[in-house]
């Protein structure tokens, strides 16, 4: 596993031009490990949403008769240490990986975002003092500023994905910094600036629109990291809280059966696997499909 | 070579500056008063007010944060509660424990990482690229927390070819050591093997465009001479770059291997630091990461400079 932000290069994908939408399109369907991505996310998303209407037992219902018993048609993942159904807090355990890996990364770009485009766009003191503010905080390593900001808040799904959004933040301050600075040399922008667009109606309508492709990818990719960031925080046992599912927290039990029942870890590390292979595979496609380099 | 070193040491002054304000403000973000905690059930206010002055709680924050500054550049990070020992010497002692596991990860990662990413672009578009990149995203997908579980369970409970935990110092029983250290640095090593063959992958690819090496094969060298010799070598600038950046990884990596094969090294000492609220162990390992991290992007820079030459007379 990896706490680095993924596969990156996001900011290859610089789409110069909007309205590239079918193309894109077009590109996307014609990668088949893009479209296995795509369908993979899907299928997790489509499980996570629809967990409280699913034929599936209580996920925090304990079974002292059927405690640790190995897959079988009733169980189809078999049950863990205190005899709870291992399928049911696999669906519900979704709810808290994806809903993790969203809010994160929404509250990176929604800090990262403005951040970046502002240090780009000002450049000056502006940029020298958000650059630096960057650096500190790309210094210390994704997971253990993530440990020591949900230790210092305290352990919480909550605290985890504000953790991790601030730790991923400094990726997407990084990309629309550098994305703002290049679109600003574009004949557009000197146009729209020469007819006398003002600072903010320029931002909105010239520079947002189009350093968001990269961004959207890196977006994607780091949904990825942030689904492994959030499993290992609650792995740690910093992240969601017992009896409430969680792959990570499951893993953390499954760790102590590992001899007496294989399936707790088996089933929790593939979900995760799975998932983030997904956003990987989408990730990286959408990134291509993007390039402009390869139109 | 000098003045650049002296200029990015300057430049990394005020980056360092931020990570020691972020790192004191950590503390004040704990809910409660750190003083009544310490004070005990009893509350004594003669006692509260000893320690307020002891802690210098009294004074005025940028006081409280150059105090504490001070404090550190002397290397005084402060007394772990759990241990009483000062943090820096805690951390001193369980560095030598995850280089060690970093070191061998690293090993086991150039060599899978760096032959996968050249074989990987010299067969562009057939199956063995296929394959070399279907199993580096795998690698950077797959937690290295459940791939360490897995492991375990195959190759310690199932085949008990390994122990599946337990640390021996180095110095101690070299052979042991290595073994007791094998399987942790393979499953943190993997993830690094893919962010590596993926580097290697399109440095190679790009190089492996450029004119001398089309001179190179119109001269007749052997093909395994252009991939090495003129190739690869080329090719190793970003490599080594990314190898140097990838330090960060690996502590991060450490901290969830060394949890699961309970090694007593850096990673476990954060994570008990954690659940003992030991917060003065927390801080003190966030500042030298982070500091140690600004070093190894130093390094990275002067690594690039050595290794090309043409960047030396900018």
């Amino acid at each position: 596993m990896t706490i680095a932000m993924g596969p990156q290069n996001a900011a290859s994908a610089i789409e110069s031009l909007p309205k590239r939408e079918s193309r894109i399109w077009k590109k996307l369907r014609a990668n088949p490990a893009a479209l296995l991505g795509g369908v993979m996310v899907t299928f997790f998303v489509a499980v996570a949403v629809l967990a409280p209407v699913l034929p599936i037992p209580d996920p925090t219902a304990t079974d002292w008769l059927a405690v640790r018993q190995a897959p079988s048609a009733a169980h189809p993942f078999g049950t863990d240490e205190i005899g709870r159904d291992v399928m049911a807090r696999m669906v519900w355990g979704a709810r808290a990986s994806l809903l993790a890996g969203v809010v994160s990364v929404v509250i990176a770009v929604a800090l990262g975002v403005p951040l970046g485009v502002l240090s780009g766009y000002l450049r000056g003191w502006t940029d020298a003092v958000i650059s630096r503010f960057t650096e500190a905080l790309l210094a210390a390593p994704f997971l253990i500023l993530a440990i020591a900001l949900a230790a210092f808040l305290g352990p919480s799904l909550t605290n985890a994905m504000i953790a991790i959004g601030v730790s991923a933040m400094p990726i997407f301050i990084r990309l629309a910094r550098g994305q703002t600075m290049s679109v600003m040399t574009e004949d557009y922008v000197e146009s729209a600036r020469a007819v006398g667009v003002g600072h903010f109606a320029l931002i909105w309508r010239y520079i947002l629109p189009n350093i968001f492709p990269p961004i959207l990818v890196q977006a994607t990719l780091t949904i990825a990291t942030a689904i492994i960031a959030e499993a290992s925080l609650s792995f740690l046992g910093l992240g969601q809280q017992p009896p409430a599912p969680s792959w990570g927290s499951m893993l953390n039990i499954a760790k102590n059966f590992l001899e007496q029942a294989p399936w707790m870890a088996l089933y929790p590390g593939a979900g995760i696997f799975l998932v983030v292979l997904g956003f990987n595979l989408f990730g990286d496609g959408l990134r291509d499909a993007l390039d402009p380099r390869d139109h | 070579m000098l003045a650049f070193i002296g200029r990015r040491l300057l430049v990394a002054i005020p980056t360092i500056i931020l990570i020691s304000i972020f790192v004191f403000t950590l503390q004040k973000l704990l809910p409660g008063d750190p003083v009544l905690a310490m004070a005990g059930e009893e509350r004594d206010p003669e006692l509260i007010e000893l320690l307020r002055e002891r802690y210098r709680l009294n004074d005025p924050l940028p006081m409280q944060y150059l105090y504490w500054v001070g404090n550190a550049l002397r290397g005084d990070l402060g007394i772990s509660l759990r241990t009483n020992q000062p943090v820096l010497e805690l951390i001193g002692e369980k560095l030598p424990v995850t280089i060690q596991l970093a070191v061998m990860a690293l090993v086991i990662a150039i060599f899978i990482g760096v032959p996968a990413g050249v074989l990987s672009a010299y067969k562009k578009g057939t199956w063995i690229d296929w394959l070399a990149n279907v199993v580096a995203l795998s690698g950077l997908s797959v937690p290295n927390f459940w791939l360490g579980i897995m492991m375990i369970l195959l190759v310690s409970v199932k085949l008990g070819w390994l122990p599946a935990s337990g640390y021996q110092p180095f110095s101690e029983d070299p052979l042991q050591s290595l073994r007791t250290m094998l399987m942790p640095a393979f499953v943190l090593g993997t993830a690094i093997a893919a962010t590596l063959m993926r580097h290697t992958r399109s440095a190679m690819l790009s190089v492996l465009k450029s004119d001398y090496i089309r001179t190179a094969r119109a001269k007749g060298l052997a093909e395994r001479v252009v991939l090495v010799k003129h190739a690869l070598r080329n090719a190793l600038i970003p490599i080594v770059t990314v190898t140097t950046l990838l330090f960060g990884e690996l502590l991060a990596g450490a901290v969830l291997t060394e949890q699961i094969f309970t090694i007593p090294g850096f990673g476990k000492l954060v994570v008990d630091a954690v659940f003992n609220r030991d917060y003065a162990v927390v801080q003190g390992i966030v500042l030298c990461t982070g500091v140690a991290f600004i070093f190894m992007n130093l390094l990275a820079d002067v690594a690039y400079r050595v290794l090309n030459p043409r960047m030396r007379d900018e």
